[in-house]
């Protein structure tokens, strides 16, 4: 396997008022392209800070970030959002679906941003839902869906576009243990059979042991990784 | 256009509130087609009055009478085609509320300078055969439901015949066509001949002559050659063409063009900050959703074209309403200024100033979604 993303010697901090807070310091992460890994780590250690610079959401203070042979530390915002757009599904904690959209429509808005004809986005809607087993509620709007469903729509949403990289923040974290073990299935099969590269942060240890990889922050710093081969 | 479902769904967000802003934009350029329509009615009317025909009045006042004698003098002035007059009648029908637009005059004069008074021959014919022959146009006949060889009484606030009586007997003996001109136009001829011979009083002078001249053009020369005619006499005149004196006449009135721009100002001013408030409302109740289109790889340039064509489709739907209706509205208008539509200038200046609140009223929120920072606003910070 090939680096689909490599930190190196990543540095990030924010000014709070007139605080300057380090969040990062001196990250070296390679992550290989069909992988599963697992960001976890107390709160504050810096894994969305680190997931959001592997997803081309925020630029770091130092270092590179390369996701897919692009050097994404050096784009300017309106190219980064080009490349969020071809490279980067986002599944987060609390869905992010647009409340007034219907669940196809939600799922199609990533592609309103390709060339594709109305007719290839709704095909494409079409199967992302069968995808996640949802293609029943095509016309339900978020608030007529079930935390799972809802989940499930953005996955749906997340996979359309056929990104290379899924990023995902807290998935199941705003679910129950039974629809937060279909959500993570759902997300290893993606991994499994469409091979799609997966970068998780985590709190939930039994969602941790769905990635091939864990890696631990703490105050900035990976602390600990532990491989697993997962049946 | 296929973001059209993502503008669509963000207008319709909170719908009462998306419905009443619209309903205040629909009243606000219902108002501003109303009042620049009425303006520009008046204007139209105004506009309509040609500067061949000129007036002659008294210099000191309009309501002093100039002797009939000048008639005469008048006529003979160069380049003078045609010359009729009317003397104030103040005429009333059955009670003093139900005021007359009555004028003596010599009626086929008159009506050979005013072309757009449509009449058969015929009732002129019978005017010149029937001393109390009276004209009325066809808005006083439906009103009064007066007929051909009605007989009608007329009462007036000024004048006393000579029986010491101030009602007067007239014979309709025509009918005909004022609508070209508007419901200002006055409505109702009575020989000046014989108006002269009954009057108690007052007899020999009339209150305006109507000169048509040869040349517009020449209307400032002919004007100073009638004045020079009478100047340093008794009955000293001012000539003005007939749109000046309508112009004069308006003013008295006030000054509409201003009373109507600082009403529609006004509203359109408060109409302002109304849909920027709403569509500031609206993006701040957003800031997550937008976070997250700009997640899914929306540039900062089309989070804000999206916010604008949202501000732009609320106001321009909302205005067009406001002058569509106001431009159905309009036809129950023609009876004050005769054959009258909207303005077209008045639907272009409608466009214009949507086009201008949708603008001013999206730009501060579209800015303010342009400028998100998304991992900020997925923190909800």
């Amino acid at each position: 396997m090939s680096a689909l993303v490599t930190l190196r010697n990543v540095t990030k901090s924010y000014t709070r008022g007139k605080q300057k807070v380090e969040v990062l310091h001196g990250v070296d992460l390679q992550i290989e392209s069909g992988e599963f890994l697992a960001l976890m780590g107390p709160s504050g250690s810096g894994k969305t800070t680190t997931l959001n610079l592997i997803a081309g959401l925020d630029q770091p203070t130092g270092g590179e970030v390369e996701v897919s042979g692009s050097r994404i530390d050096r784009l300017a915002r309106g190219a980064l959002a080009d490349w969020r757009a071809r490279n980067i599904g986002f599944i987060f904690q609390f869905y992010n679906l647009l409340p007034v959209l219907t669940a196809e429509a939600n799922v199609e808005v990533p592609l309103l941003l390709t060339d594709l004809s109305r007719s290839e986005r709704r095909r494409r809607v079409q199967i992302a839902l069968q995808l996640v087993g949802l293609a029943d509620r095509a016309k339900h709007k978020p608030n007529e869906l079930s935390g799972g469903q809802q989940q499930r729509v953005a996955i749906a949403r997340a996979i359309v576009a056929d990104p290379t990289l899924l990023v995902c923040d807290e998935p199941t974290g705003d679910l129950d243990r039974q629809n937060a073990e279909e959500i993570m299935n759902l997300l290893k099969a993606l991994n499994r059979t469409q091979g799609k590269t997966i970068v998780m942060v985590t709190h939930d240890p039994r969602a941790a042991e769905y990635a091939s990889r864990e890696l631990h922050l703490d105050k900035g710093k990976l602390a600990k990784e532990e491989v697993r081969h997962v049946a | 256009m296929k973001y059209l479902p993502l503008i669509w769904a963000g207008l319709w967000r909170k719908k009462a509130r998306t419905i009443f802003t619209m309903l205040s934009i629909v009243v606000a350029f219902l108002l501003f087609g109303l009042l620049q329509g009425i303006n520009q009615g008046f204007n139209t009317v105004v506009q309509n009055l040609d500067v061949d025909r000129l007036y002659v009045t008294a210099k000191t006042n309009l309501t002093d009478g100039l002797p009939i004698a000048y008639a005469s003098r008048i006529k003979a002035v160069p380049g003078v085609r045609q010359l009729s007059y009317w003397t104030y009648f103040a005429g009333y029908y059955q009670d003093s509320r139900n005021p007359i637009p009555a004028f003596a005059t010599d009626p086929t004069a008159l009506f050979d300078i005013y072309k757009d008074l449509k009449i058969k021959p015929e009732y002129l014919q019978a005017m010149q055969r029937t001393r109390t022959g009276v004209l009325i146009n066809e808005q006083l006949a439906a009103k009064y439901h007066w007929k051909l060889g009605d007989r009608i009484p007329l009462g007036t606030s000024i004048w006393t015949n000579k029986d010491g009586s101030n009602t007067w007997n007239f014979d309709v003996v025509g009918i005909f066509d004022s609508s070209a001109l508007g419901a200002g136009f006055p409505g109702f001829y009575l020989n000046q001949s014989y108006f002269d011979e009954a009057a108690a009083f007052g007899r020999g002078t009339v209150h305006y002559y109507i000169v048509a001249i040869d040349d517009p053009a020449q209307a400032t020369a002919v004007s100073q050659r009638i004045d020079a005619l009478f100047a340093n006499s008794t009955n000293e005149t001012r000539t003005q063409t007939e749109s000046a004196l309508a112009q004069m006449q308006l003013k008295q009135l006030g000054d509409i063009n201003f009373i109507v721009n600082a009403i529609v100002g006004a509203v359109l001013f408060t109409l302002l900050f109304l849909t920027a408030n709403t569509m500031m409302q609206s993006v701040r109740e957003r800031t997550g959703e937008l976070a997250v289109l700009k997640t899914l790889g929306f540039s900062d340039g089309k989070v804000l074209s999206l916010v604008l064509i949202e501000s732009l489709a609320l106001c321009v739907f909302a205005a067009a309403v406001g002058i569509a209706l106001a431009a159905t509205a309009f036809p129950l208008l023609k009876p004050i200024f005769g054959k009258f539509q909207m303005p077209g200038i008045v639907v272009a200046m409608g466009a214009g100033l949507a086009l201008l609140l949708a603008f001013v009223s999206g730009f501060a929120p579209a800015w303010r979604a342009r400028q998100l920072n998304i991992v900020d606003a997925l923190a909800g910070r």
